[in-house]
């Protein structure tokens, strides 16, 4: 095997070419810097696609009562107040700048009947909030900065000769490992996909926009990509994640047919009119509204039913309350036996809407339906059931910069992979407006932290070797552990024991378990060559799998409570004294996962302001209610 | 249920099709049996594939030699006895097994002019109808899984046709920006027809029929860009309006930003017959050493000469009180 290594030299290297990882690019280029994107898969393909519903921003185009101010409120009510308050507040303020910018690249969202963009409801907004393209605005969203990149792309051909002279796409190419230089970023050194040969670049600022994790489970709407890399690479270089336990469960993904299990039904097919149903034909919802929001929602069918045509006047139906709620809800009627066939309940929009309607307003579940599952959505209910969708923590950042805590320099975070800004849950339609806002900054201060270096840091040879050697361990090993079985194995620990209902004793049982499994994960062992080969790749996905999902279970375990994406069987209530506590998670010197206890910042006055004293009841302690009363 | 598979192995050299017997189960796609394929029988079996809801268009390949998407065709449409051949797409070169090069649609979409905001309108002040953004919005669906490009005649198996020819894939992203209502840009017709090649499409809608995301190329896209570089090119009347209000032309244009038009490097030269396709890697895997490797630092550095081993911000000479040196002989120090 060659152990020829390509040499890179850059001022911001993007590790994650989605939303969050392109907005960020195109930051620093404009800022610039000589940029490198890197994306696992081809360029364009990057999982922001599957975002359906929309970009959440108070542009206040079709109710104009909307506001950043009532977009914060919403937030922080969906995120059970433990959100990173000035993450939420500087996403609430700029959202609406960062879609407009988007259309300045040449997207076309729909329009209002004024040719303004188009918004509409969604779980947990209070107003119509949602800018949208169809139920496709994540495709939208990533064809837009892709075309923007490559416009960039075309000014410096123009000026340079070359298109690739200032910004560069690294495709089918994977980063395993951060080189620091004493605390400093120095370097990521990592492999093409296609061919297996390694590269390293030399770089001072690395951006982390690699999403998710939600491969570690059995049912998840996530791609294979979603393995927790940016996560693992940031616990190695010294940065520290929090909120690990609170993951999200899509209420409403595919049950059936078995090979779309977990494919994600939008949530606008609520917001347009679809709702749930047990086996019985009741809409069980309004049974599961929880005392925090009994204000706000219907509690008769007709008047949730009225809200469609008349919001001002009628408070919306349950099917729309938060995302942990309806899974909850859902997860409770299956345990009750009065799921459907194939072990969900039913989505039903065919009774609720004219065929016309549904086909114009949410196609791509129409086509989805129609391809995958040969159901058609305008004359049957659909089968759904919750699926592992989006993980609310990461990378411990600072809120204006986007740069890690922890003892690492030049390591900055955006997207999914960061964390603080949903707290315990994300409202939908948050989370590409999150990726536009955050990535921004991501990049613009990745660029400054560049200009105040006086010296470039220079990652250590012996490092790069390392890597390198890590890196071929699985094709060197003979007659080791199927990756694929241990992936298998790890999803099941996941899905069983740190699922949706959590206990103390599996959460222990699962935390040996994934001991166990990182001892046979190090034994892994893959045939064939360097060429292409998805083995090899997994195989060295899995550590990152293992690491971050270890993060997960301590957490889990550790929470006595349940709020928003984590709930626990044998604590069920929400407690004020959690509220004010961040777990947070480092690698220590020998790689173990260490857990600590970090207090959530304090709300400014200004913003405590927003909320009645009645409902910060809810979350708060007595003592935090005085202190906010002698304000 | 086990059925019986055929699946193309192989990389650039060459390969041939395998057999294999594979467990189905009720309601699985094509791309669930190559994961099962990668699970059991092959592990190092290589196919792209992101999202398995038809959304990214990753896992393009071609079943029974129809250009499909992996996920999106479900095992219940072929009879139980059949036999279920699965290549890679044919127009692009083999990477391994599935997987194939599809450089060529990044270099030419870096061809296709992009957007071209209107000067003079703020963020924020964009106003569109929606029957306006709908013509475009149509051709912004697609997903870019290539099956158009794939199963173009006019590059299927002409290589040589590559260069001059963008493809179905192109001829929408120029009609969507032609119907974009606020691009800025006018000449997308003219460009289509003149560095894209729309001229090579004799309309036989083969694209049209193989898009998973049932866009009408040809039909919205391909023949209305057709009719319109036609009436601008040859229409009598618009040559001879043309010709009388030259200087009005003239002066709206002089208001107008002029924009350079973009230079197509395949198309701009025709004399350079067949130039490699993909640009992308080239410099990468240029043989040099006895590794059949070298090292290309120098060539995509921003500086010229090769990468220094002791970093780039390091300069020579030192000066002498950072050197660490101790004269063998201290008695013949220079300064004694």
């Amino acid at each position: 095997m060659s152990s020829t290594i390509e040499r890179h030299l850059y001022d911001v290297v993007v590790i994650g070419a989605g939303g969050a990882g392109l907005r960020a690019a195109i930051e620093a280029r404009l800022a610039g810097k000589r940029t490198a994107i890197i994306s696992k898969s081809l360029f364009g393909k990057a999982h922001t696609v599957m975002a359906e519903g929309g970009a959440a921003a108070a542009m206040g185009n079709v109710n104009s009562n909307d506001n950043w101010m009532v977009h914060f409120r919403d937030t922080m009510r969906g995120g059970k107040f433990l959100n990173n308050f000035r993450m939420a507040e500087l996403h609430a303020k700029e959202a609406p700048e960062r879609i407009w910018e988007l259309e300045t690249y040449g997207a076309l969202f729909d329009r209002t009947k004024d040719g303004k963009i188009s918004q509409r409801n969604f779980g947990g907004h209070e107003y119509p909030r949602l800018a949208h393209v169809g139920d496709r605005t994540g495709l939208e969203l990533i064809r837009t900065l892709q075309q923007k990149i490559v416009s960039l792309q075309q000014e410096d051909f123009a000026e340079t000769g070359s298109y690739e002279s200032r910004i560069r796409v690294f495709q089918e190419t994977t980063i395993t490992e951060l080189m620091l230089d004493g605390d400093r970023v120095a370097g990521a050194f990592g492999y093409y996909r296609e061919s297996g040969e390694f590269l390293l670049f030399e770089t001072p600022a690395v951006v982390l926009a690699t999403g998710g994790v939600g491969r570690s489970y059995k049912v998840t709407s996530n791609s294979w990509e979603y393995t927790g890399d940016g996560h693992a690479l940031a616990l190695r270089s010294g940065a520290t994640l929090i909120n690990m336990e609170f993951l999200q469960f899509h209420p409403t993904g595919m049950v059936w047919p078995p090979s779309v299990k977990g494919i994600l039904v939008t949530e606008s097919v609520r917001g347009d009119g679809g709702v749930l149903r047990n086996s019985d034909g009741k809409r069980f919802m309004f049974d599961y509204v929880p005392d925090v929001f009994r204000k706000q929602y219907a509690e008769t069918e007709e008047e949730g039913d009225r809200w469609y045509d008349d919001p001002d006047n009628n408070r919306r139906p349950p099917e729309l309350l938060p995302r942990d709620e309806v899974a909850r809800a859902i997860n409770s009627e299956v345990k009750a036996g009065r799921g459907s066939p194939a072990g969900g309940v039913f989505l039903d929009v065919s009774t609720r809407l004219p065929a016309e309607q549904i086909i114009k307003r949410l196609p791509s579940m129409h086509h989805q339906f129609k391809e995958l599952a040969d159901v058609d959505i305008t004359k049957e209910p659909m089968e759904v059931g919750p699926t592992c969708h989006y993980v609310m923590g990461g990378v411990e950042v600072d809120p204006d910069t986007g740069a890690a805590f922890g003892t690492v320099q030049g390591l900055f975070a955006a997207g999914e992979v960061s964390g603080g800004m949903h707290g315990s849950n994300r409202l939908g339609g948050n989370s590409l407006s999150d990726l536009l806002v955050f990535g921004k900054r991501a990049g613009e201060h990745a660029a400054a932290y560049v200009d105040t270096l006086g010296v470039r840091p220079k990652p250590a040879k012996i490092d790069v070797a390392a890597a390198a050697e890590v890196a071929l361990a699985p094709l060197a090993r003979a007659g080791g552990e199927n990756p694929y079985t241990l992936q298998q194995d790890l999803q099941a620990v996941m899905g069983d024991l740190v699922g949706i209902i959590r206990r103390a004793g599996e959460l222990t049982d699962a935390i040996k378990r994934l001991q166990e499994l990182k001892a046979r994960v190090a034994n892994v062992s893959a045939d064939g060559g360097r060429l292409y080969n998805p083995g090899w790749h997994l195989a060295l996905d899995l550590r990152n799998m293992l690491v971050v999902s270890e993060c997960t279970a301590k957490a889990a375990l550790e929470r006595e409570e349940s709020r928003g994406g984590h709930t626990r069987e044998d604590f069920p209530k929400m407690s004020p004294e959690w509220r004010r506590v961040n777990l947070v998670c480092s690698l220590d010197e020998t790689g173990e996962v260490h857990l600590e206890r970090k207090p959530v910042p304090r709300m400014r006055a200004e913003l405590i302001d927003l909320f009645d004293r009645s409902e910060l009841a809810k979350y708060m302690t007595d003592e935090e209610l005085a202190e906010v009363e002698a304000e | 249920m086990k059925r019986h598979f055929r699946v193309w192995r192989g990389d650039a050299s060459g390969g041939d099709l395998r057999d294999f017997d594979v467990e189905v189960n009720e309601g699985e796609v094509v791309l669930d049996i190559i994961h099962r394929l990668q699970a059991t029988q092959a592990p190092d079996l290589a196919c792209r594939w992101n999202c398995k809801a038809g959304k990214c268009g990753s896992c393009s390949m071609e079943i029974n030699g129809m250009p499909r998407l992996g996920c999106m065709t479900r095992m219940s449409t072929f009879t139980e006895d059949e036999t279920i051949t699965i290549t890679p797409i044919r127009t692009f070169p083999v990477i391994r097994d599935l997987v194939t090069d599809v450089s060529f649609n990044y270099e030419k979409a870096r061809e296709t002019p992009a957007f071209a905001p209107p000067p003079g309108v703020a963020p924020g002040d964009y106003r569109m109808q929606q029957v306006d953004v709908e013509r475009s919005q149509e051709f912004r669906k697609c997903i870019e899984c290539f099956l158009c490009q794939n199963t173009c005649h006019v590059i299927r198996d002409h290589d040589e046709n590559k260069p001059a020819f963008s493809g179905p894939r192109f001829f929408i992203r120029a009609a969507e920006l032609d119907m974009h209502p606020l691009d800025d840009r006018e000449d997308r017709k003219e460009h289509a027809q003149a560095s894209q090649g729309l001229g090579y499409c004799n309309i036989t809608k083969c694209c049209t029929e193989v898009c998973p995301e049932h866009i009408k190329i040809t039909d919205n896209a391909i023949i209305p860009m057709k009719e319109r570089v036609v009436d601008r090119r040859y229409d009598p009347l618009v040559w001879l309006g043309r010709k009388i209000f030259r200087r009005d032309e003239l002066e709206s244009a002089s208001t107008k930003p002029s924009f350079p038009p973009i230079v197509n490097p395949s198309t701009a030269n025709p004399s350079t017959v067949n130039p490699p396709m993909s640009s992308a890697r080239l410099p990468q895997t240029a043989p040099v050493g006895p590794d059949g490797h070298m090292d290309i630092a120098e060539l995509v550095a921003p500086q010229q000469g090769g990468l220094s081993p002791f970093g780039e911000d390091l300069e020579f000479p030192l000066p002498p009180e950072q050197i660490a040196y101790h004269h063998p002989d201290p008695d013949k120090t220079p300064d004694r």
